[in-house]
């Protein structure tokens, strides 16, 4: 982990930001999701979303990911629409459940997004990585024939991220991917993805439920509120990089957490 | 005493395999052995309480018939034999174009699951004597009622398991831009594949029944016939060594769908 070196945060990208909300809306039926968010999100940092539940944290990375139209307002990736950014593959996305296919080793899931579309001509973009290299990245060398099946749940969520990195997309969005996890395995994870996010220079939106998992992971926690999903506060976490384990223990760190708890409460 | 002990006892590995080895052992041997015990019951109630042959016939009758009339009995097998395939094939093969077209539109759903439903509730002894009046006496009729046997459970299943895609899974086919051609041969058919063969486990031994019943209302050629051949001549070893050929055959189209399914359902 101390062998990689972290890039300028924002240089990769030109000025471009990665995502852009204006006043976008979300509806279901005559439920409001999210109501008017304006957001601005710079490119290569890294963001956690925290809030209470029914803030709207899913529907935004979905409404982000084109998976689900905006009723009112403008969403755009990098200066395209959602739609484009999706046939682009600018993003990509990591859900909660590993959301890998039971049937195909962890090599053939990794591999997936390069078979779709493939027949019909789209145009992949893939980065300087192999599936085989993506595999060995998030330290799954050795594994690449084991089914799902065979993994813990730890291995199949980073194989769910090795996929998502397949196509180097710029924004990486991840609804509550180490959720479901125990805290040892949570930590760990934790760390490689910190380190894949330095060395990619990829733009991460992070939703997590942990108030230590977003201040640990995020240079700025976004604070949403609910009913209908607005947002409270951005708060810039400034924490020394790179962030190391033993951060947690420290008085700063637990400063930020404590803020965002009595934040939390007035959500 | 310490090396006595370490002299006496082998390494625990090699102790663990003999008592797998052991378990495996019993495990075919209490079935087995219980299966030989009550046919040797049933040889001794028949000569104890002195019953006669044609009501019924004891095991050692039912093997010399076996043996004696085994070339009538393989002449009989092979029709139902053809009947039975020939009925899985095409009633499975039906179903599972039927199961695609009900998931890729709701209103051909909507319009044939109600006489799916109907035809289902048919018994299947009030509908072949219709089949055979329309299709003669020739295997066709046969055929056919072996594949509305199979037609029902392989249908349902079939839907269930083309639909058991899992929402996420779906979701991140749209957010790689997959087609719906893509969606089905690389997600909805490898997930239907565990269900499809429950259903071909059921339907391989129900074709065989359809065949048989087919064979009672009207034919001269099959074990259906010679069932009812034996019956009326109270010729019961025959009929009983018929029985048993009968269920060879469904043991043994079960045993071929198992195995395919084991070669090809991995996960």
């Amino acid at each position: 982990m101390e062998t990689l070196v972290g890039q300028p945060v924002g240089a990769t990208h030109g000025s471009a930001p990665a995502a852009r909300l204006d006043a976008a809306t979300v509806r279901f039926g005559t439920y409001t999701a999210i109501d008017k968010l304006d957001l601005e999100l710079e490119a290569g940092a890294f963001y956690t979303i925290l809030g209470p539940s029914g803030c709207g944290k899913s529907t935004l990375l979905r409404l982000v990911s084109d998976l689900i139209p905006a009723a009112g307002g403008d969403v755009s990736i990098f200066g395209k629409t959602t739609e484009e950014a999706r046939l682009a593959r600018e993003f990509a996305f990591v859900f909660q459940d590993a959301a890998l296919l039971p049937w195909r080793s962890a090599l053939k899931n990794v591999e997936l997004p390069l078979e779709i579309g493939r027949k019909r001509g789209v145009a992949i973009p893939t980065g300087p990585r192999n599936p085989r290299e993506l595999l060995e990245l998030v330290g799954l060398k050795g594994r690449e024939n084991a089914l799902p099946h065979e993994l813990s749940g730890g291995m199949r969520q980073r194989v769910a991220i090795a996929r998502a990195l397949l196509c180097q997309p710029k924004l990486l969005l991840m609804d509550e991917p180490f959720g479901a996890l125990d805290e040892m395995t949570r930590d760990r994870l934790n760390l490689q993805l910190l380190d894949i996010w330095r060395e990619t220079g990829t733009t991460i939106l992070f939703v997590t439920h942990s108030i230590s998992e977003a201040v640990f992971l995020g240079q700025k926690v976004i604070m949403l509120r609910a009913n209908p999903g607005r947002l409270r506060e951005i708060v810039d976490i400034d924490l020394p990089e790179p962030r190391q384990m033993k951060l947690r223990d420290t008085p700063e760190f637990n400063r930020y957490c404590s803020y965002l708890r009595e934040l939390l409460e007035t959500c | 005493m310490a090396v006595i002990e370490n002299l006496g006892i082998a390494d625990p590995h090699a102790l663990a395999r003999s008592a797998a080895r052991k378990e495996r052992l019993v495990s075919t041997i209490v079935p087995i052995a219980t299966a030989v015990a009550l046919i040797g019951l049933w040889q001794l109630g028949v000569r104890a309480f002195g019953v006669p042959t044609y009501i019924a016939p004891a095991p050692s009758d039912v093997a010399v018939t076996f043996v004696e009339k085994f070339p009538l009995l393989m002449q009989n097998f092979w029709p139902t034999f053809f009947e039975s395939v020939a009925g899985f094939v095409v009633g499975n093969l039906a179903a599972i174009l039927i199961a695609v077209a009900f998931v890729h539109s709701r209103n051909v759903e909507r319009a044939f699951f109600p006489i799916a439903v109907f035809v289902n509730t048919i018994p299947i002894l009030a509908i072949a004597p219709i089949l055979v009046l329309i299709f003669g006496p020739g295997m066709t009729a046969k055929v056919v009622i072996a594949a509305l046997i199979c037609f029902f459970p392989t249908l349902v299943n079939m839907v269930g398991g083309l639909q058991s895609v899992s929402p996420q899974t779906l979701e991140l086919a749209r957010i790689l831009s997959a087609s719906k051609a893509e969606v089905f041969w690389k997600m909805r058919l490898p997930s239907s594949l565990p269900f499809l063969f429950s259903a071909l486990k059921i339907s391989a031994t129900t074709s065989v029944i359809g065949a048989i019943v087919g064979e009672w209302v009207g034919a001269d050629l099959g074990l259906g016939a010679l069932i009812i051949d034996a019956t009326f001549n109270f010729n019961s070893p025959l009929l009983y060594a018929t029985v048993l050929m009968s269920s060879g055959l469904s043991v043994l189209m079960f045993a071929l769908v198992t195995l395919a399914e084991r070669r090809i359902v991995r996960w």
